[in-house]
């Protein structure tokens, strides 16, 4: 699985949504990416790419494309 | 002036004159926002004859009877902009406040809060174990202010384990497996001060008299929601933080006061034992008598203002809290800003009438 498959089955799982749902998702956006979501999400995530976010990321985490840069710019994860 | 620039300043840094600065130029804001915005709160303030000429510092911002929230919807955003409303936490048939939150005021507090908690625990984060039943945060959409105590907390928690089922019975098996699995690694506790008591404290010290201990040396405990039970059951601040240390050798541990109607800006004890305001908010100890300001070491009525709140005009409120301010910008733990402690409640007579009156003469 590719970095990018493994980032959309973490949200799909986490939200419960289908992958088409995913361009342009903010925080909020939907019921289920409130703020316990967002915990699931991150805990998730951190499992799924072996790491450990820092609290700022973690805030600013808020949308689909922003966790994609966060990874990439703070975690070296490549997509 | 935009929050995210107050964001950027370190949370005690400063003094008392830059902070009045700050303070009242974004709470002028703040109240301007909300008497445009929320129309129970301009007339409240047109009742009051509200003159923002009349405001030379934070401290003159008129301030609501935190009450008001159980009486009124008070909002300053449209309905479809609410994403969360926080409930405070009341004994059953009382009313609750009903606080709304919009993303932006939602992510505000919890940026706040980052800051000021990271400032007492340091900014990694760390597992947690979170001495509460899990069914606190069963119902997403409206949070109790417990629910969003410990989910505003749990941000520090890299992982987290409940560390009681739902019927506030520590799982101590689960409770081990967690510490096994984390040892050496500096560990977060996050509870309400009475539960943390009654449901961690009593049972640990049950369970060593029967030979079953926890080393929790590296562990740092935050708990805050008041001390009035245990004020009946005659256990001091002192006393429980030493108690705690005895049963399980606990590293640390820090009250914290907030309250639902300003989250965000929590006040952390350091260890010096006194609370701090950042520069997010800040305290006016208040004489009952006629509300003028008291001077340190004289106990009042506690304000507490707040830079955070766009979506409910509760930036500056009157709490049914009394406190004591101690000092400031003078903390020998070195953080800048008023220091204090919190006395007690206020008895209910006291402030229903002022309260009532209000909500009669707005509602």
């Amino acid at each position: 699985m590719t970095n990018l498959e493994l980032y959309k089955k973490s949200f799909c799982e986490t939200f419960e949504i289908q992958e088409d749902a995913l361009k342009g998702l903010v925080y909020q956006g939907i019921p289920s990416w409130d703020s316990v979501g967002h915990m699931n999400l991150v805990a998730t995530l951190e499992e799924a790419f072996d790491i450990m976010m820092d609290t700022d990321d973690v805030i600013d985490l808020s949308s689909y494309e922003k966790g994609i840069e966060i990874l990439k710019d703070h975690y070296d994860i490549g997509f | 002036m935009d929050f995210d620039e107050i964001l950027k300043i370190p949370p005690y840094s400063l003094d008392k004159t830059e902070k009045r600065g700050l303070l009242t130029e974004r709470l002028l804001d703040l109240t301007e926002h909300h008497k445009k915005n929320c129309t129970g709160y301009a007339r409240i303030l047109a009742s009051i004859s509200y003159d923002r000429k009349n405001v030379y510092s934070h401290k003159d911002i008129p301030a609501l009877p935190v009450r008001l929230f159980k009486e009124l919807s008070l909002k300053s955003v449209p309905q479809s902009d609410i994403v969360k409303t926080m409930t405070s936490s009341g004994t059953s048939g009382q009313a609750v406040s009903k606080i709304y939150l919009d993303r932006a005021t939602a992510s505000n507090q919890q940026k706040a809060m980052v800051k000021i908690v990271s400032d007492i625990t340091g900014a990694g984060r760390m597992p947690m174990v979170i001495l509460d039943c899990p069914s606190v945060v069963k119902d997403r959409s409206m949070f109790s202010a417990r629910g969003a105590g410990i989910l505003g907390f749990s941000i520090f928690g890299s992982k987290k384990i409940y560390a009681f089922d739902d019927d506030m019975r520590l799982d101590i098996d689960a409770l081990q497996r967690f510490l096994d699995q984390h040892q050496g690694k500096k560990k977060l506790l996050f509870g309400f001060t009475f539960m943390v008591w009654q449901h961690f404290y009593k049972e640990l010290l049950r369970l060593k008299e029967i030979g079953i201990t926890f080393d929790l040396s590296d562990a740092v405990l935050i708990h805050g929601g008041g001390w009035k039970r245990l004020v009946n059951e005659a256990v001091t601040q002192g006393e429980f933080q030493e108690r705690l240390k005895n049963v399980c050798r606990l590293g640390a541990s820090h009250d914290y006061y907030g309250m639902v109607e300003q989250t965000g800006c929590i006040y952390m004890q350091c260890r010096y034992g006194h609370l701090h305001a950042s520069i997010f908010s800040d305290v006016i100890m208040r004489r009952p008598i006629d509300l003028s300001e008291c001077t340190i070491g004289e106990r009042g009525i506690i304000q507490v203002v707040s830079s955070i709140p766009e979506s409910y005009p509760g930036h500056s409120l009157i709490t049914e809290d009394e406190g004591i301010l101690l000092g400031e910008d003078d903390c020998p733990c070195g953080r800048k800003g008023r220091y204090f402690k919190v006395v007690g409640r206020l008895k209910n007579a006291e402030i229903r009438g002022c309260s009532d009156t209000y909500a009669e003469k707005f509602g």
